[in-house]
């Protein structure tokens, strides 16, 4: 291994770590403030991807009909919530949100062929698709629940991963994905060529990471979100609603995951179920930092990308193996360090 | 209430004499890996079923197709199922290696025949008591690698770099070509392995860089076997690429682009039947399935993995008129006979190849059945 080889692979492995720090980002953000461990992020990556992907094809991707029957699913419920406690004004703004914007959604989608539109209205478009598919499935699977233990919460998880993965079979077949690249550049490193579009991930990554620090610093809603997240009694007490405060996790999560998702797909292939083995590295990640910890589970993600790209180059075989096995030693240095306290 | 009881009992052996004729229908068990790892194969498979006659020899034939989801335990909970509760006459399946053999014990235990769809020769070889049982359609790994190695040495490749999927497949095609190439004296210089999920090959690609290999070979299957094709030519990699058969799909195309103009690679003649030679049996043959499965699912749609599920129904459809004369559908006798036939099939031609079994050899493909291809201009292109 020379020099070159090393800082190819560096490259390489902060190209991928940059996406994994994004997940777990987004998991750390979900489970600080709703204790839920969200394995469903990863579908988000190849949901935001595959939906790119058909519309460039010039298909009608199936993420509108699912977030079409999710509208109506909580629109019904919704509306009956409100018919019962007899406020029949809202009725008309619930239907309109739920499943008037949807259907507006499809229309145009329908209307206009989205594969003619520039790359950036196509991933606006994406955008739009796939992200309320976050809040959504938080209203309808996690919301009633909201009170139960980590456990229970764990299982709906693992439920709406299930459920996640089989629908993206069928939206978008067994095969594989690939959408073009936001740019050509490439620059000329000593023998080999370093893509333009891994440097926009890192950068791309880079600039999320700051507006989330941004937001989590200089915003309300921020704000309201870190202080659920540091004592949810607390935070109800001061008028912040935690149904508010999962929406908006959710949403935050499900946004990071399609962007990484859109940010990937020029230089991978994407399937309907790469989304889990990458959510979780990230989620690998997330536990290096104690699934508490921004900066740490960044850095975890990160040192995950290097591992996995130098393992790769080494023992290509037993790449998945060395990358999960760090988690082993990660989690006996924490829990000699930490005392354990029990939930609830 | 004794009259209720009575009617009830009649009833009962009413519904028995009908369910006894209902059995005389030929029941064809299937289990299928349409969802999971597995289902860019068991997908096409699937709908190859649908496309089926619904009578052999005048009788009716049910096919029952269950989804194993790729997965062992469910190709064999489904096979125990069909058995038992279908009393099924022969399986077909499953998609995948590790599951057909799997079954093997199941479909031996209940001395009924079984078609496997999957590739690797180890489900028919070496024959024993239990194998007696089984038959498979698609070609044996080592029969294509043998053809691989074949255009190597005629094409003075001298070393080669492998890279294939950590799992059942990239290990089998290992394994039959490693052994190949070392009797042809074909220099092996890398063994890589990458996952089908992967987002990145980096390393890989750049260790195989090093090696300075004339030829890589990629051990993949759909999709996922552009990646390390595409990470090769962003490296700057110029030499020689082989893919193996798994990847004879229009998807593969679609997602590998201009980067895979001029791979090539081994596949079932059905993969360019339209440009075989008239006097080839077997084009006739494979533009019969190619023309129906594309009328039901668009130009273009068809793929060779589904041509292994409708082999697997012309072995039958030549098999099941002499087990007829054996015995009645739903019986040991039948099923017995049954795989007898099968046994002694003699030229049928079908989209894969020409069958041809014997006692020892229950697949039964000869030179045929394979050609090599090379991808040109975004379409596979025969090499004569």
């Amino acid at each position: 291994m020379d020099l070159q080889i090393a800082l190819l692979l560096g490259q390489d492995g902060l190209t991928n770590g940059a996406i994994y720090a994004l997940l777990a980002l987004a998991l750390v953000l979900v489970f600080a403030v709703t204790r839920v461990i969200f394995i469903p992020q990863g579908e988000f990556v190849a949901f935001g991807a595959l939906t790119l992907a058909s519309l460039q094809a010039g298909k009608l991707p199936g993420t509108v009909w699912l977030l079409l029957a999710l509208g109506v699913l909580i629109g019904v419920l919704e509306g009956s919530r409100a018919v019962r406690a007899g406020q029949l004004r809202r009725l008309p703004l619930i239907v309109l949100l739920n499943v008037g914007v949807p259907l507006l959604l499809a229309g145009t989608l329908i209307a206009v062929s989205p594969a003619t539109l520039p790359l950036p209205v196509q991933v606006l478009l994406a955008l739009m698709l796939v992200v309320p598919l976050g809040p959504m499935i938080y209203r309808l699977a996690y919301q009633p629940v909201a009170e139960a233990s980590v456990l229970v919460l764990l299982i709906v998880s693992v439920a709406v991963h299930v459920a996640l993965t089989g629908l993206g079979l069928l939206f978008f077949g067994a095969e594989g994905s690939r959408t073009p690249p936001f740019t050509e550049v490439s620059f000329a490193v000593g023998d080999a060529l370093l893509q333009g579009q891994t440097v926009l991930v890192i950068v791309a990554s880079l600039g999320l990471i700051i507006a989330l620090y941004l937001f989590f610093e200089r915003t309300i809603y921020g704000k309201a979100l870190r202080a659920t997240a540091m004592n949810r009694t607390g935070a109800r007490l001061m008028g912040i609603s935690g149904t508010l405060a999962g929406m908006l996790s959710f949403t935050l999560a499900a946004l990071i995951g399609v962007l990484s998702g859109i940010l990937i797909s020029p230089i991978t292939t994407i399937y309907y179920d790469s989304g889990f083995l990458i959510g979780l590295k990230g989620f690998v990640g997330a536990i290096i930092g104690g699934l508490a910890s921004y900066p740490v589970a960044a850095a975890g993600a990160a040192l995950v990308g290097l591992l996995e790209s130098y393992s790769s180059f080494w023992a290509s075989a037993f790449k998945e193996v060395i990358v999960f096995t760090l988690i082993i030693p990660v989690l006996l240095w924490r829990s000699l360090k930490t005392t354990h306290v029990e939930e609830q | 209430m004794r009259i209720n009881a009575r009617i009830g009992r009649l009833l009962a052996v009413l519904a028995a004499a009908f369910a006894v004729t209902v059995h005389a229908d030929i029941n064809v068990g299937v289990t299928l890996s349409a969802t999971g790892p597995a289902a860019s194969l068991g997908i096409p498979e699937k709908n190859s079923f649908a496309l089926l006659p619904t009578t052999i020899a005048g009788q009716k034939v049910n096919y029952i197709v269950l989804d194993d989801a790729s997965d062992t335990t469910t190709a064999v909970k489904n096979t125990r199922k069909l058995i038992a509760e279908n009393k099924v006459d022969v399986i077909v399946g499953s998609t995948i290696t590790p599951n057909s053999l799997a079954m093997i014990d199941v479909v031996a235990e209940a001395e009924t025949p079984m078609i496997s769809m999957a590739a690797s020769s180890r489900i028919i070889e070496p024959m024993d008591a239990k194998r007696y049982w089984v038959f498979k359609t698609p070609q044996n790994d080592a029969q294509m690698a043998t053809a691989i190695v074949e255009h190597m040495t005629n094409n003075n490749v001298k070393s080669v770099a492998y890279i294939g999927f950590a799992d059942a497949y990239g290990e089998g095609w290992w394994n039959e070509f490693s052994k190949i190439a070392e009797v042809r004296k074909i220099q092996i210089v890398a063994n890589e392995r990458f996952n089908r999920a992967d987002t990145s090959v980096t390393g890989q690609v750049l260790k195989i860089m090093a090696a300075k290999p004339d030829a890589v070979l990629v051990g993949g299957a759909g999709t996922p076997a552009a990646l390390p094709q595409k990470s090769l030519k962003e490296k700057g990699y110029k030499g020689m690429m082989y893919q193996t058969h798994g990847v004879a799909n229009a998807d593969f195309l679609r997602v590998c682009g201009k980067d895979c103009e001029g791979t090539l690679l081994p596949a079932g003649p059905v993969l360019v039947a339209g440009q075989l030679p008239d006097s080839n049996p077997i084009k006739k043959a494979a533009l019969e399935y190619v023309n129906k499965y594309e009328a039901a699912h668009g130009k273009g749609s068809v793929s060779t993995f589904g041509a292994h599920a409708w082999d697997a129904a012309k072995l039958l459809a030549s098999a099941v008129p002499e087990a007829l004369k054996k015995g009645q559908p739903g019986t040991r006798e039948f099923r017995k006979a049954l795989r007898d036939a099968l046994e002694a099939t003699r030229n049928v031609t079908a989209a894969h190849g020409v069958f041809n079994l014997s006692a020892q050899d229950h697949l039964g493909f000869d030179q045929r059945a394979r050609v090599m291809v090379r991808i040109e201009g975004g379409n596979w292109k025969l090499v004569q």
